[in-house]
């Protein structure tokens, strides 16, 4: 019990991360391979947050008098995926204006229809 | 036999975290360096929010990079669909009364609460990015729900990026000339603390950052519609 309470937040990350990446391989529609690549990388945002993550901590900021230094979470990883969430924005919006050039140029979006992608 | 050699790549990646996983206990302990942001970050960059003062002050270099990395995503997705030819004529379906009066009404809250978040960056959770990105969230309800064919104003939107672009590299350079004399140095007084108009050059950066990904990210939403 102790060793799920400790890993929950891992065990749900790795757990997107997995579901992400086995949409990825297995699917065959190329908006579902997108969907599982956005789920993949909400897994690793959870995974980064949650390696900064402090027993009891607070946010990182000095809003109000009281608030102590020693109890403050890793202010690093929630710098890093701030970023990393605007940059998944804009791959998204990236993947998503080839899927409509495919669909133009093949008339489908199967991945084992279209002769190239076929693996 | 996809699907099987998925889950047999998935059972050996899964064991390798695991056994490595064992070895990293779960909120314990911080970094180094993340002490001495959390520690002197309040000297040093004078922002209540540490983040913002990791993004835009010790790391502000690589956010220039982002913001690059942003921008190359927004070309190459026009680059993608400029060639494709434009749908003139669309048989869709007006929205009702209730929902277009509803998207005109709140389209201004919502510009000014994505304006209030990237001003106060330095104090609130908050920042350039997340107020663009409710910008264009602004944008995004009023290219579903409004009642006539809006387009956003290509001039002001592709004024604002690249002003917003100038601004945070013209302020790293000046930052070359003045005091320690290294890119994107804090040279501005960092004012009282906890206060509007306090640390330095961080709020003037956030504001070009929420203008710049704000016009980007509505541009992309633009392209986006106009194909479908």
């Amino acid at each position: 019990m102790s060793f799920l309470h400790n890993y929950i937040y891992y065990i749900g990350a790795f757990g997107l991360i997995f579901i992400g990446l086995f949409i990825m391989i297995a699917k065959r529609n190329y908006i579902k391979v997108i969907i599982g690549l956005s789920i993949l990388e909400t897994g690793v945002n959870l995974f980064l947050i949650a390696v900064g993550y402090i027993s009891n901590g607070t946010a990182p900021i000095f809003s109000k008098a009281g608030i102590e230094a020693e109890n403050m979470v890793d202010p690093v990883p929630q710098a890093l995926v701030l970023t990393a969430i605007v940059i998944g924005l804009a791959v998204l919006g990236l993947v998503l204006s080839l899927a409509i050039r495919l669909y133009k140029h093949y008339g489908t979006l199967n991945l084992q229809e279209i002769k190239e992608q076929r693996w | 036999m996809r699907k099987i050699i998925g889950i047999i790549l998935l059972i050996i990646i899964a064991w390798g975290i695991i056994t490595s996983l064992q070895e990293m206990p779960f909120g314990t302990s911080r970094a180094k360096v993340a002490d001495h942001y959390i520690n002197k970050g309040r000297e040093e960059t004078g922002a209540a929010n540490i983040v913002t003062s990791v993004v835009v002050g010790y790391r502000s270099l690589d956010t220039l990079g982002e913001v690059t990395v942003l921008f190359l995503a927004a070309i190459g997705l026009g680059a993608v669909l400029a060639t494709i030819k434009r749908k003139e004529d669309r048989d869709t379906e007006k929205a009702s009364l209730i929902l277009s009066t509803g998207c005109r009404f709140l389209f201004p809250p919502i510009l000014l609460f994505g304006a209030y978040i990237f001003i106060h960056g330095h104090l609130t959770p908050g920042g350039g990015f997340q107020g663009g990105a409710i910008i264009a969230s602004a944008f995004v309800l009023m290219y579903l729900g409004c009642h006539e064919e809006k387009k956003i104003n290509e001039t002001g939107s592709i004024i604002s990026e690249s002003l917003g672009g100038l601004v945070f590299v013209v302020i790293g350079l000046i930052g070359l000339t003045i005091g320690t004399r290294y890119f994107l140095n804090n040279f501005l007084p960092k004012g009282e603390f906890n206060t509007l108009l306090s640390a330095g050059i961080i709020p003037i950066i956030y504001i070009a950052i929420g203008f710049k990904v704000g016009a980007e990210l509505s541009k992309i939403i633009d392209l986006l519609m106009e194909e479908s």
